[in-house]
């Protein structure tokens, strides 16, 4: 089988063919330790891999070696205290999380959030998914060989993480939203600053198209691999583009506003088959390809929902009163939200005093991940940073 | 309460009728289009009622979003030491259950749902490791955070925050011995 006619098949027709030349050539079975600290793990994550000469047969992820025991130190600590922690989950998307640690406190000890404060939330928390979706998206490249995208998009993340700092003085770990608003005003002149940036981040969205994802190349690498079926996706608890690459319309933000989403106008992407406007041929719904894409086209919504928040900034107070020394009622509540990565959720249990009994993170990467066993299975090794890229973990979400 | 969720309510008491679910909300005392629907169901129940819920197509839920587990060491009134709690999210209906499945020591065991939900795989994994009940039927029921050897299950409450299990405890490997 010619090399074009390989690239071209369907996943099952390529597989089949690794296993013809397989089996023209009998290798013996071989285990090989990637991890934890090879660059493609993004993090400490540790694998052992089954081969057979080029192909995977098996991926067994190692977990825990950025295990901090989050939930116990939440089951120690006032609510106000624990927002740092939230940070250094995901810590990618800080302000995401300490957005979901405050909806569930709010929730629970029946918080009133002011409107100021809910539009700067929402504000902050799609800037952090456009820096999120940056570092992805760039480390994807890099993953696959491709060193320019990367230097862009941090140089975009960079004036992101700039306003972040004048907001709040830090530029990765926030802790800027906080239960009952966030912890002050924004700056002077940070509209301005803010709608200046937009205007210089939204033409470069389809720069890094032009650069990456129609890069032909690119395109031979990702496509057709690791496809997910959506009934495979939702068996595994797969959320966010993870899910929504499978194509099925699902994003918290829409189906159970939070914070005011409900105001704002905004679409849901999900994953298109090849051929499609913006789709180059062969790629399929549910492969890796489309889950790069997804994040790009987030990018273009982010920066909507944010340019109608500036729009539509209410004065007024950004923090509830009586919000400090919270009682926790002795009941529990489930609150999630839509991180860049997918659903994050906290489940907080009170018991009548300031300090939670129990706290459960429900990371989105720990779930999105758990997959990898049965993905990363007949592939090539070298399709294991393709794959693994695009779903895109960060380590520190799924150890806790 | 919603009105699908009142029809999964109703379902489950049709299906099985000998099973006191306690049909409470999560959240006491709240606005009820924001009420979080929570059902009790017996260890011995819990492998019917949850295929029963990924079956039935009044209820749908193909997706099992979160699995955790409680302590009730410290709650005075609790008669029931761990609380093993399902979250459980349909797509297609658009409504959520939660399950609540009781279990105490010496030897806190529930069925597996992996053979419904796969991705019960590591969920069921990390309650295990953390809480140390055991759910039997699961493929590869390891530790995952922690490490094989670990000699305790470490966010139950009688493990304190300090002392027990700190590095200092650990013996030294030398490289000569290794």
């Amino acid at each position: 089988m010619a090399r074009e006619m390989v690239m071209d098949s369907t996943p099952e027709v390529l597989r089949e063919y690794y296993r013809s030349v397989q089996s023209d050539l009998p290798t013996e079975e071989m285990v090989v330790n990637m991890g934890p600290q090879h660059p493609s793990t993004h993090g400490v994550l540790r694998m052992v891999l089954r081969t057979d000469g080029e192909m995977v047969q098996e991926a067994i992820p190692h977990l825990g070696y950025l295990h901090r025991c989050a939930e116990k130190i939440g089951e120690s600590l006032q609510p106000f205290q624990y927002v740092p922690y939230t940070d250094r989950m995901d810590y990618v998307a800080g302000m995401n999380n300490n957005q979901t640690w405050a909806l569930a406190i709010e929730k629970l000890a029946g918080l009133e959030v002011p409107p100021r404060a809910q539009a700067i939330r929402v504000i902050f928390a799609e800037l952090n998914r456009i820096a999120s979706h940056l570092v992805s998206v760039g480390s994807y490249g890099l993953d696959m060989g491709a060193f320019t995208p990367f230097l862009y998009c941090f140089r975009e993340r960079e004036m992101i993480l700039d306003l972040f700092e004048a907001t709040c003085g830090a530029r990765l770990t926030y802790s800027y939203i906080t239960p009952g608003g966030v912890t002050q005003d924004l700056p002077e002149g940070f509209v301005d600053r803010c709608r200046e940036f937009l205007d210089y981040f939204e033409p470069k969205i389809l720069e890094y198209n032009q650069l990456l994802s129609w890069n032909h190349i690119f395109v031979k690498r990702t496509s057709k691999v690791g496809v997910i079926s959506l009934a495979d996706a939702l068996a595994w608890g797969l959320t966010g583009v993870c899910l929504r690459a499978s194509g099925i319309r699902w994003d918290l933000r829409k189906v159970k506003p939070y914070d005011g989403y409900e105001k704002y106008d905004f679409e849901i992407p999900i994953g298109q088959p090849g051929g499609a406007p913006g789709v180059p041929q062969g790629v399929l719904v549910g492969d890796s390809w489309n889950r790069y894409f997804l994040r790009l086209l987030e990018m273009e919504q982010c920066v909507r929902i944010i340019r109608q928040a500036l729009d539509q900034l209410p004065d007024g107070d950004v923090m509830a009163k009586k919000a400090k020394n919270i009682k926790l009622p002795d009941d529990e509540v489930y609150v999630e939200t839509e991180n860049p990565r997918g659903q994050m959720g906290f489940y907080v249990r009170g018991d009548g005093s300031t300090i939670p009994a129990r706290v459960k993170a429900r990371g989105p990467c720990f779930c999105n991940l758990s997959i990898a066993t049965h993905v990363l299975r007949d592939i090539l090794i070298a399709d294991i940073p393709a794959i693994f890229g695009s779903i895109d973990v960060v380590m520190g979400d799924v150890d806790r | 309460m919603t009105k699908t969720v009142q029809r999964v309510i109703t379902a489950l008491q049709e299906a099985f009728p000998d099973v006191d679910f306690a049909v409470a909300p999560l959240l006491a005392g709240r606005r009820p289009e924001e009420e979080q629907v929570c059902v009790r169901v017996p260890p011995t129940r819990l492998a019917g009622v949850m295929r029963f819920l990924y079956e039935d197509r009044r209820c749908r839920f193909e997706q099992l979003c979160d699995l955790t587990c409680v302590d009730y060491l410290n709650f005075p009134e609790a008669t029931d030491r761990f609380g093993v709690t399902y979250a459980l999210l349909s797509l297609t209906l658009g409504h959520r259950l939660w399950v609540k499945c009781f279990v105490n020591d010496p030897d806190p065991e529930v069925p597996s749902a992996t053979g419904i939900w796969q991705g019960a795989n590591w969920l069921e994994r990390e309650v295990w490791d953390m809480f140390g009940v055991r759910f039997t039927g699961h493929p590869d029921l390891r530790r995952i955070l922690t490490w094989e050897g670990f000699p305790a299950h470490p966010l139950r409450k009688d493990y304190p925050l300090r002392g027990r299990g700190e590095r200092e405890n650990y013996e030294v490997i030398h490289r000569d011995s290794a």
